[in-house]
């Protein structure tokens, strides 16, 4: 136990490193993805035609390929059109991307959860869409959709691994490059390991407690 | 003030109004009935612009009522509707409520929409309730503050689509008692309704509706009492006597 404890004073602080990179991808890639999937599903909601397909055959294709795939495709394949990213810039925007249409989701799960009587006595007192939007769905919506929007960002938080495969240092590739030039895989994965566990267990109490909260009212 | 102009409406191949004109003059109530699926809702929906119809003209106040408009907002602010399910905002208190039109839409300042819907849920008897969320109402209770809200945006005229028919019998008289109150106030108001003894009391005029068109209309005690039209005397026996 002593010896775990030794030798993990050594490796955390190399470790750390990689927790500030998992924290950046994790905290951009919740925040794009929350941005875009609100806009895909209001797109959906807005009955528009052009605008239901274009969100609903985005949000199918992006489900129907791995989001390992989708980060390949962004580092890789863009700059031989001309777009250069950083592996960090492409791991936020693949993940971000990808997360989108799970966003989408549970907004769009979240805004039909709600009764369509208030939705017309809203219009019957002269409320524009928007109104409508900000003052009676997004209100009650928000509630309906905060345990799974909690239970997604846990998911981002955990997938932001995902983008040591496009070579950003973040934790899990800090824990395989220690690993490969030490050897010494059980006191690192270990520690890995429980660091995802410490940044998660937070974030799932904290969904817990604002589901409790907004129950109420 | 309400023209309703020959219009028709179909939902796909079924015409469910076809052909149906009427006037509602400033300060009159008229009372619509008539069988399920008439069109009864239907119409008020149109005047409301919550349903496009496919011919005719709807003027409300000489302004055409055009749902894809955006001088429908409008109509609106000029209409309030009460529905048979009361549709409050749930997560609104009973004086939020009340306040969300005047406040979001019309830009009355909080203080002062605020003294208002106090004074209008007084008004209709709940100035016990001002804090209690719809949830914690009885349906009475909630049709009284739905009814606060449509009188909180000074409108010109309020349709009521059967706002009795989802309560228990006991709480009927409580939100009729509250209509009158309104009527006898000079509000031009179109009530759906199966309540013959409010049309009665209350009613101006009343119109029957059959399968989208207007059968018969008069005054209530000319056509609840002595209907010309063998339909209209059969519904009404219906109503009055649904044992036989
Ligand atoms: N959104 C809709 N889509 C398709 N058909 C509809 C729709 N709304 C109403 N209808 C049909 O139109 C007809 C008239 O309906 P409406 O609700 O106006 O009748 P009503 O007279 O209000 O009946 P009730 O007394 O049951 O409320 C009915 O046949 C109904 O099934
Ligand atoms: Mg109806």
């Amino acid at each position: 136990m002593s010896d775990f404890l030794a030798k993990s004073a050594t490796y955390l602080p190399l470790l750390m490193e990689g927790v500030y990179l998992t924290l950046v991808v994790t905290l951009f890639s919740v925040v794009l993805s929350t941005l875009l999937g609100f806009v895909w599903a209001v797109m959906t909601w807005s009955r528009v035609p052009p605008l239901v397909s274009i969100s609903r055959g985005f949000i199918t294709i992006i489900r129907g390929i791995p989001i390992i795939v989708q980060l390949f495709y962004i580092y890789f394949v863009m700059p031989e059109i001309g777009l250069n990213l950083t592996a960090l810039q492409a791991g936020i925007i693949g993940l971000g991307i990808a997360y989108s249409a799970y966003q989408a989701e549970n907004f769009r799960a979240g805004i039909e959860a709600i009764d369509k009587g208030q939705i017309e006595a809203a219009y019957s007192i002269g409320m524009t869409d928007a109104l409508v939007m900000r003052r009676v769905i997004m209100p009650q919506a928000i509630r309906i959709a905060l345990p799974p929007y909690g239970n997604t960002v846990i998911m981002i938080l955990k997938d932001s691994s995902l983008v040591s495969t496009i070579t950003v240092a973040e934790l899990t590739r800090q824990g395989q490059l220690i690993a490969a030039s030490t050897f010494d895989n059980m006191t690192i994965f270990t520690l890995v390991a429980l660091i995802y566990l410490a940044l998660s267990l937070p974030l799932t109490f904290l969904t817990q407690h604002l589901e409790r909260r907004f129950s109420k009212a | 003030m309400i023209s309703v102009r020959n219009i028709h409406k179909s939902f796909g191949a079924q015409e469910v109004i076809r052909g149906v004109n009427f006037e509602i003059a400033r300060g009159e109530v008229v009372c619509i009935i008539g069988p399920s699926g008439s069109g009864k809702s239907t119409i008020l929906r149109c005047i409301n612009g919550l349903e496009t119809y496919d011919r005719g003209e709807i003027l409300v106040d000489g302004q055409k009522v055009d749902p894809k408009a955006r001088s429908i907002i409008g109509v609106r602010t000029q209409v309030s509707m009460v529905f048979q399910r009361f549709n409050l905002f749930p997560h609104r208190t009973a004086l939020e409520n009340v306040m969300e039109g005047p406040v979001y839409v019309k830009g009355v300042p909080r203080a002062q929409a605020r003294r208002e819907a106090e004074a209008l849920l007084e008004k209709v008897g709940l100035s016990a309730k001002f804090d209690s969320y719809p949830a914690q109402l009885s349906g009475g209770q909630q049709q009284r503050v739905a009814i606060a809200r449509a009188l909180a945006m000074q409108p010109k005229a309020i349709l009521f689509d059967e706002p009795t028919s989802a309560l228990d019998p006991e709480l009927v008289g409580e939100v009729l008692e509250v209509m009158r109150d309104v009527a006898a106030e000079g509000m031009t108001m179109a009530v759906v309704t199966h309540e013959m003894s409010f049309a009665r009391a209350v009613a101006d005029r009343v119109l029957f509706l059959e399968s989208g068109t207007i059968l018969e209309e008069g005054p209530p005690e000319q056509l609840l009492r002595h209907p010309s039209h063998p339909r209209t005397q059969d519904f009404l026996h219906r109503v009055i006597n649904p044992m036989d």
